[in-house]
């Protein structure tokens, strides 16, 4: 499993998700807003009788929302508990062995405190988000 | 490599070893416990023959798994206790005490087992040595046999000591026996997989719950419903056969008591004596494993702090040994836990003196604490009384720490401290973790749920006895008299608001301080399945977990403690001043004791009035009750009593009626049951609004609210005449604003309404026409004209704008007023 991941895309690129983390993908339809909440909590969303906090990845990367978000949401469990992660789109899940490399480009201070490394597929460079600080939120948050 | 070499992986001795270790870890504490129980009672033979077998299956397990140590620690206590079974000692404190030693030492090494940490065993042979029986100083039998190398075999020995020599007195209670013994039938599981089986068992509730709703809404036969019903039947035992696997008694949580208090108080030179109670009631394992910690606070502190030395005791006039009870019991949906003590009580003004002292409080509002508010300080992080911060309890890890504990699982603690007399702690747990009793609100079209054991009322603003009120710039009410704070939880949360903040669900939190969170709508009761929240949700600081009630919409279940911080109520020393000094309550006491019928009302509620105005008691048909223009009238040996009532709907074919008479009228009150006669001094809380509730005042420690007969009449009666006197208008039927908007009108004057002049006979009352129509000509009955605009240039000077309600109203009752005259 440790070379196994999940292409997607978030804030106009492609990204990878570890796929270990990733429960499924689904539609988020209907969200329940959770007052007082950060701005990445975009709030609740119920699963065959689960209940999941849905998260918006774009906050902690530094990304602005251009448009609507979708409703394409990547599952995945981070101690204990669930969440669904919005995303633009989820292409598919490849093998690419070795560990993550530290990107030659430089990285805006979102993308750099939320990724951990870059990893290559056919030539593209793809980094790789860590899924646990992304659920946290923007840094300046925890603060 | 032979056969018979038994070749243990790593992996298998891993196993075996974090078994032996759990086993032993478990089995151990409760020895603690049994010897301490022993020690007491020293003839319990069957006892001590429990204790022998304990400790054999340690040594037993020791041997298989190659632990010399420790194999060698349990023989040797094994070897005592098997002297005293055959009588060759005596157990005494100095036995009991080595062999409890022992015992911590093999702990000790089960520990270092699993933890890989190293324990020198230099002292292990002084351990042993303990065993062996201390050299008597009067007679001095054989004090031989001490050959091997610290194995005690005490076979020569024939020293008789007494059991409690004199002076070391750990007085013997007369009281029953501490803790039944306990060895059943067991088997370990991993946490996680009865998770599952909760998890899984209340996804199924919900299942069920939803197709519960389809099979309502659609067509369904007999047969399926039936089947349907046994269905539920089944997921209902089901869940709770499930719900007590997670359940224990609180007896673990117990059984390390008797040791402890017997350390704590050796060392602190007490003489304490413990009495448990309730340890067969159930509680959530996770719940007990998180309660054992403030538990073992709390009781230290009552040893520590609360009881007195001996000295003291003598002068207070106490009994030398300090009581310590502690005892658990269900109350309804939660468990409570009390530790009581006999001591000294908790000095609130001590504990305000150092608060101002500390700089945590400013001296004037210490001043206006109440006593209980001053106690209560003893949950301020940061401040202790203890004269030298004694290593037991003082370490500042304060009651500040244990409250937060105990609210963490969403329970509540509770003081109750009597200067001189002692204290009695109570811990309030909800009884289970996952599925919890909640009361449904909503505000700004958003949902929540409040658990319902942190609701004390609920009330409807503009109800009797509620009072809204500002002071300083916020929001207070004033309920029966009682000042709280006002809480707007669209303010808190942010939300829109959608509706009036009608109603107030009183809310209190740990340590009885209570506040009233202002809610736009009050649904439903439901029990619903609590799970915890993320953790960037429970950051909020204001939730307690998410659930998922039948609509299968999350919502959110509200933390009330959370909200009050948020909202800046009760934790900074103005507010607690607040609440402090509450409005002297006005009385209008009614002195004397008086008989005071008790009843219960139609709406449950239990409400008393003074026999003396009662003339009879009578039963009545719900058929018999009539509705007309508003009022209820009850037709009672046919003639037709006006019938008041608390306003809730007769559900029942048969209720009942007070016959109440002012000397010349005469009403009934609509009433359920009669529940009481009892003698009362009538001393009522009266209600600042006038209504049918006079006041409220406490019989029996139940909240009772007594009728207001004066209100009753001022109502009921009233000189209504019956409808066939009613007098009678004549509108013009010419257009349908006159029938839709005009007539109810007229008629809810007291006037009976007709259109047509000539079925009027003739004989109308009073006549309201459109301005500018033709009179009619028969009669002299006064004639009210209705103009269609505000504006009355070019209409007739007497006219009234058709939509000036008052002008309108006033006309009708003047012209009523006259005609009865």
């Amino acid at each position: 499993m440790h070379n196994l991941y999940l292409i997607i895309a978030i804030g106009g690129q492609r990204a990878l998700l570890p796929a270990a983390c990733v429960e499924s993908v689904v539609e988020v339809t209907e969200i329940t807003s959770v007052p007082c909440a950060p701005p990445h909590v975009r709030g609740l969303f119920a699963l065959r009788s689960r209940v999941l906090t849905v998260i918006d990845p774009l906050p902690a990367l530094g990304e602005r929302r251009t448009s609507e978000h979708g409703d394409q949401a990547v599952i995945v469990h981070v101690d204990g508990h669930l969440y669904a992660m919005l995303v633009d789109d989820v292409d598919d899940v490849v093998v690419i062995d070795g560990a993550p490399a530290a990107p030659r480009a430089l990285l805006t201070p979102g993308w750099a405190s939320h990724t951990e490394g870059a990893l290559e597929l056919d030539g593209e460079p793809l980094l790789l988000i860590d899924v646990a600080t992304i659920i946290a939120g923007p840094l300046d948050l925890a603060a | 490599m032979t056969p018979n070499d038994y070749m243990f992986g790593k992996g298998d001795m891993d196993d075996l070893l974090g078994e032996f270790v759990a086993e032993t870890r478990d089995t151990l504490e409760a020895l603690s416990g049994e010897i301490v129980a022993w020690e007491k009672a020293p003839d319990d033979r069957a006892r001590l023959d429990e204790i022998f077998r304990f400790v054999h299956t340690v040594k037993g397990s020791c041997g298989f798994l190659n632990l010399p140590r420790l194999e060698r620690l349990s023989h040797a206590a094994e070897d005592v206790l098997a002297d005293c079974r055959s009588d060759r000692r005596r157990p005494d404190t100095a036995l009991v005490s080595a062999v409890l030693n022992v015992i911590d030492r093999i702990a000790e090494l089960a520990d270092a087992l699993e933890s890989g940490a190293e324990v020198a065993d230099v002292d292990d042979d002084v351990l042993i040595a303990a065993l062996r029986p201390a050299v008597p100083p009067a007679t001095s039998s054989a004090a031989a046999g001490e050959t091997s190398a610290g194995l005690a075999t005490g076979a020569d020995d024939r020293a008789e000591v007494a059991p409690f020599p004199p002076g070391e007195a750990l007085p013997r209670p007369t009281a029953a026996p501490l803790q039944p013994r306990s060895v059943a039938r067991t088997i370990r599981l991993p946490v996680d997989l009865l998770d599952r089986m909760m998890a899984g068992v209340s996804d199924m509730v919900l299942a069920r719950n939803e197709l519960a709703r389809r099979l309502r809404d659609g067509e369904t036969e007999s047969a399926t419903e039936v089947a349907f019903e046994r269905l539920s039947t089944c997921i209902a035992e089901m869940r709770d056969a499930i719900t007590r696997t997670r359940m224990a008694r609180v007896e673990t949580l117990f059984a390390a008591l008797p040791r402890m208090v017997r350390d704590v108080s050796a060392e602190l030179g007490k003489q304490v004596q413990l009495e448990i109670d309730g340890g067969d009631v159930e509680l959530d394992r996770e719940m007990i494993e998180m309660i054992r910690d403030p538990l073992t606070h709390i009781v230290r502190n009552a040893i520590d702090h609360g009881i007195e030395d001996a000295e003291g005791r003598v002068r207070a006039g106490k009994p030398l040994a300090g009581r310590l009870h502690v005892s658990a019991r269900q109350a309804g949906n939660q468990i409570l836990i009390e530790v009581i003590d006999d001591g000294r009580g908790i000095d609130g003004e001590q504990l305000a003196e150092k608060a101002v002292m500390l700089g945590l409080l400013p001296a004037e509002k210490a001043a206006g604490l109440s006593l209980d508010r001053k106690i209560d300080l003893i949950f301020e992080p940061g401040l202790t009384t203890a004269r030298h911060v004694t290593a037991i309890s003082g370490r500042g890890v304060g009651m500040d720490v244990v409250r937060a504990n105990v609210e963490k699982i969403g329970g509540l603690i509770e003081l109750d401290s009597r200067p001189g007399l002692g204290v009695r702690i109570t811990l309030r747990v909800p009884l289970t973790l996952t599925i919890i009793p909640a009361l449904t609100i909503s505000s700004g079209g958003e949902h929540f749920a409040i658990p319902r054991s942190a609701i004390d009322e609920i009330v409807r603003i503009g109800g009797q006895a509620v009072r809204m009120g500002r002071l300083g710039g916020a929001d207070i009410v004033h309920i029966r008299g009682q000042r709280l704070p006002v809480v707007s939880l669209g303010a808190v949360l942010g939300l829109a608001p959608r509706a009036d903040q009608a109603n107030l669900v009183v809310v209190k939190l740990s340590g009885g301080a209570r506040y009233a969170l202002a809610v736009e709508a009050v649904h439903d009761h439901e029990e619903l399945v609590v799970k915890p929240a993320a953790p960037v949700v429970m950051a909020c600081g204001v939730y307690g977990g998410t659930t998922l009630p039948d609509n299968s919409r999350p919502m959110l279940l509200l933390d009330v403690a959370g909200i009050a911080e948020r909202a800046g109520v009760l934790r900074d020393g103005a507010a607690v001043v607040e609440l402090a000094s509450e409005e002297p309550e006005e009385e209008a006491p009614d002195s004397g004791v008086v008989p005071v019928l008790l009843f219960r009302d139609l709406d449950g509620v239990q409400r008393g009035i003074p026999l003396a105005l009662v003339e009879r008691i009578e039963d009545c048909f719900a058929s018999s009750v009539s509705n007309s223009a508003g009022r209820m009238r009850l037709n009672m040996d046919g003639r037709l009593l006006p019938m008041l009532s608390c306003g809730a709907p007769i559900v029942e074919t048969k209720f009942r009626v007070l016959r109440m008479r002012d000397g010349a009228e005469e009403l009934a009150y609509a009433i359920d049951v009669v529940i009481d006669i009892v003698p009362v001094a009538i001393d009522l809380q009266t209600s600042a609004v006038p209504g049918p509730i006079a006041g409220v005042m406490l019989i029996d420690d139940q909240p009772v609210e007594f009728i207001d007969a004066f209100w009753l009449f001022s109502q009921g009666l009233g000189g209504e005449p019956v409808p066939e006197e009613r007098p009678v208008c004549l509108l013009s039927d010419d257009d349908p604003w006159t029938r839709q908007v005009l007539a109810p009108l007229v008629e809810g004057a007291g006037y009976n309404v007709v259109f047509d002049r000539e079925a009027a006979g003739g004989k109308a009352d009073l006549i309201i026409l459109p301005d500018g129509a033709p009179a009619p000509v028969t009669g002299d009955a006064p004639i009210l004209k209705l103009r269609p605009l505000a504006d009355d240039r070019g209409a007739s000077p007497d006219s009234l704008w058709r939509y000036d309600r008052v002008g309108l109203a006033a006309q009708l009752r003047r012209h009523w007023n006259r005609r009865s005259a």
